[in-house]
């Protein structure tokens, strides 16, 4: 085929894949800066380890398929994948889990489908996943609130991280779910577990959790940021987000001792990262507006599905590459209606007015 | 019941940057200088080319009839200025690929001299039918770009139950204000044009749609129209392609044309604005369509203006009277960025479909470099059809053309939206072409093998009765031998017996 393209149109809109992806950086940053801040030192060695090591695997990745690989790099794609992981790891987790949760993120998450644009699953979440299956004991050490300068220094902070965490007892804790799912194994009830929670400091993010999480009020503001800048569009977060709002209500009117309401759910876990970052990937979330709504809630139905029943305390992961899975049909079955034909494809009824 | 989570009056469409200030506050150009020469190719609208009447050394007046249609779907050529007629001769169309078409050449001799005219005195008083024949006799034709003969389409109307007549003023094409002037300059003219057709039809009212950034135009409509209650001025935003027809009428009317129907069968005749004011200048002046409103723009040219052109003027020499530099030029489009065809060189004449010309500078124009999709699906957003642009391209990248038209290729009007929307700059109207190209390519080779079976078959049964012919002629000599022998032997018999 002719690579001079000279058919129309010959102006083009001015935003480019590299733009995108450094909106999407943009609007990480606060939320990403903020866990930094709660968590000390070791998060943000866990930061640039995570990113770096995706930039490399990219790089080589890249190398392998033959292709030049710094105009690549360049459209940020793999910043967006290793900062998104980062933010899903437990803030003081190891270099090795860094490197591994990037490791499986670019090279079984994108490139083994075929790089940019053909993943079925969302790289990160496929990283996060696989890393609390296999190490999960790193994967949900928690750490208590240690904002910046009163935690560990640079350099004891630099041992930390390669050396690894000794001692955690005193410094770790559950995450609100976790303790809600270890409170009803002992036959808690939530009034108990829930005994020194404080919805306002989940909200600002004040709280134990993965380095980018915590955040609902930072996360919010991306969130919307990304969407004011038309990036993405409202359909996935409003219909997850109401979904889990609307499932969490019903069942906490219900049984609230058994069950959390809603303003726990939303403000809990990685909700708000999922709902407005993850699940809006681009290549692994449905087409049209209608397919979006669907798979936003099914994510929503799946992470209350597992939070509430499941085996973990969180589902967001799992809901999402069980929703991924199912994008291809969503898109095979839910498609727009072509202007002049009914839904199945044939031509309007011609009726004269 | 998903009706809901489409606006079922506005679908898609993009907000490109517009332009249009370049000239949308220049007055007309009524005095463009009359070339010497005028290519006036034969076919300039759609359906079968005109037939020459005119030959090489004849002296032709202003209007007269150069080329008469042919068809039921043709339109007449005339001439746009008094002079004589040096060649009849294939010469390069305004098209990207400029391939050579019948074309009268005419060379001015600067007199303007008109052949006598037959205005209407009262348009009213002419029947229907007369109307639609004087307009096509004018050879007016669609003057938005599609260049349907005008005729055929009001003889559709007089025919059917037309309840509305939608006039197209939408111009959502970047940097082309030839309308918008049009409507700021002559709103009486086309208010004229839009009762005249109404009359030719029978049909009880006009809505003329005007996009919202167009507020002069629009304001002047509304005042021409004021006597006319049956004439409503509508804003419709500003969102290409609203100049698509079928986009207008939705946004408008909430009706749908059916995918393998007309706007007739639902009872709407759509025309563009400056049609209207074509079947004005034909009726009420006696004028056939000789010149037209272009908009000449672009970053190369010095001096942007909305100019009224004789047919048949080379685009190089309206080029060079707006002072464009040719150094400049990155691309030459005819019509409008969107849809417009790039052309290659200057040297092709303006036709009736010419409503831009855009002498592009390179900072306008950015080479794109394609990157891998990442399925944003801004594609499917701003897709005024409803198609899945993405999909239909990794359909058509392996060669899957039949999924592709699964998926409503064909319903696809190469508007250009989802091009300019991509953040990886993929090409893919040119897909769409290219794919659209592929499947003639192929229904002709079926035609083809389907004519050569046939032939093949004729022929077969041609040496099978050719076989049996000389079967039966074979048969017979035989018989006649048999008969002769059996003569001779009863000749014998009888000899010997004597």
């Amino acid at each position: 085929m002719n690579n001079k393209v000279i058919s129309g149109p010959h102006l083009v809109a001015t935003r480019r894949v590299n733009d995108i992806m450094r909106q999407v950086i943009i609007a990480l940053a606060p939320s990403a800066a903020f866990g930094v801040f709660l968590f000390g030192w070791p998060a943000l060695y866990l930061l640039v380890i995570t990113i770096c090591s995706a930039l490399a695997f990219e790089a080589c990745c890249l190398r392998l398929k033959g292709v030049v690989a710094t105009p690549h790099l360049r459209d940020g794609s793999a910043i967006v994948t290793g900062l998104l992981v980062a933010m899903t790891l437990p803030p003081w987790a190891p270099w090795w889990i860094a490197v591994t949760g990037a490791a499986i993120a670019i090279i079984l998450g994108k490139h083994v489908y075929g790089g940019l644009g053909q993943n079925l699953f969302n790289p990160a979440m496929l990283a996060r996943v696989a890393l609390l299956i296999s190490f999960p004991i790193e994967m949900t050490t928690w750490i208590n609130v240690t904002p910046l300068f009163t935690g560990p220094g640079i350099l004891d902070s630099l041992n930390l991280t390669f050396s690894g965490l000794d001692n955690a007892d005193g410094i770790t804790g559950a995450t609100t779910l976790g303790m809600v799912k270890t409170g009803f194994s002992q036959n808690q009830f939530l009034p108990d577990s829930l005994n020194h929670y404080s919805g306002f400091l989940a909200f600002i993010g004040w709280e134990r959790g993965s380095l980018g999480e915590t955040s609902t009020l930072l996360l919010l503001i991306g969130g919307f940021g990304l969407l004011r800048k038309g990036i993405i569009k409202w359909h996935i977060p409003a219909s997850l987000l109401a979904t889990v709002f609307v499932l969490s209500s019903v069942f906490h009117l219900v049984n609230s001792a058994r069950y959390l309401s809603p303003w726990v759910e939303l403000n809990s876990g990685a909700l708000m990262l999922v709902a407005f970052f993850i699940a809006t990937d681009y290549v692994t979330s449905p087409n049209t507006a209608l397919g979006e709504l669907l798979f936003g809630m099914g994510c929503g139905i799946l992470i209350f599905v597992i939070r509430a029943w499941g085996g973990y305390p969180e589902g967001t992961g799992f809901a999402i590459l069980l929703m991924n899975a199912i994008t291809p049909l969503i898109d095979h079955y839910i498609r727009p209606r072509i202007y002049g034909r009914y839904r199945d494809g044939k031509p309007l009824d011609i009726s004269p007015q | 019941m998903l009706a809901f989570l489409e606006n079922p009056r506005l679908r898609g469409g993009i907000h490109a940057e517009e332009h249009k200030q370049l000239t949308t506050d220049k007055t007309i150009i009524k005095d463009f200088p009359l070339p010497k020469k005028l290519y006036i190719p034969v076919q300039q609208h759609v359906g079968k080319p005109a037939e020459p009447i005119v030959k090489v050394g004849e002296r032709v007046y202003k209007g007269q009839l150069l080329a008469y249609s042919q068809g039921t779907i043709s339109a007449p050529i005339h001439a746009p200025t008094s002079g004589k007629i040096i060649d009849v001769k294939d010469f390069p169309a305004p098209h990207p690929s400029v391939l050579p078409v019948r074309t009268v050449i005419l060379e001015s001799d600067g007199q303007e001299e008109w052949l006598q005219k037959h205005p209407a005195i009262d348009p009213f008083s002419l029947n229907p039918e007369e109307i639609c024949t004087k307009v096509g006799e004018a050879g007016v034709v669609g003057l938005g770009g599609a260049v349907f003969p005008s005729a055929v389409k009001l003889n559709l109307g007089r025919k059917n139950q037309i309840h509305t007549l939608l006039i197209n003023a939408g111009e959502c094409e970047p940097y082309l204000t030839c309308d918008d002037r049009l409507m700021q300059e002559h709103a009486e003219e086309i208010v004229t044009g839009i009762r005249i057709m109404l009359h030719g039809m029978g049909a009880p009212k006009a809505l003329v749609g005007i996009e919202d950034n167009k507020p002069e135009a629009f304001l002047a409509m509304q005042n021409a129209s004021k006597a006319f209650p049956h004439i409503s001025i509508e804003k419709v935003p500003t969102r290409y392609p609203m100049g698509w027809d079928r986009q207008m009428l939705r946004y408008l009317t909430g009706l749908e044309i059916p995918a393998d129907g007309r706007a007739t069968d639902i009872g709407v005749v759509v025309h563009n604005v400056a049609t209207a004011r074509a079947v004005y200048q034909a009726i009420c002046l006696g004028q056939p369509l000789i010149s037209r409103i272009v908009t000449v723009s672009g970053g190369a040219v010095a001096h942007p203006a909305n100019l009224e052109i004789p047919i048949g003027t080379l685009i190089s020499e309206v080029l060079a009277f707006c002072g464009a530099d040719k150094a400049k030029i990155q691309r030459l489009v005819m019509g409008g960025p969107m849809m417009g065809d790039a052309l290659p060189h200057a040297e092709v004449p303006v036709v009736k479909a010419c409503n831009g010309i855009l002498a592009l500078s390179s900072q306008e124009i950015e080479e794109p470099s394609t990157k891998a999709c990442i399925r944003c699906s801004s594609c499917v957003t701003v897709c005024p059809v409803g198609l899945l642009p993405l999909e239909m391209v990794s359909r058509i990248r392996v060669n899957q053309l039949d999924a592709a038209v699964d998926l409503g290729l064909k319903d696809c009007i190469n508007c250009g939206s989802c091009s300019y929307i991509c953040p990886s700059n993929i090409p893919l109207v040119h897909y769409f072409k290219f794919a659209s190209g592929e499947l003639v390519k192929r229904q002709q080779a079926e035609h083809k093998s389907e004519q050569t079976n046939r032939l093949i078959n004729d022929r077969n049964q041609r040496m099978e009765r050719i076989r049996l012919e000389a079967e039966a002629e074979a048969q017979k000599a035989q018989e006649a031998r048999a008969a002769r022998l059996a003569q001779q032997a009863a000749a014998q018999a009888a000899k010997e017996s004597a």
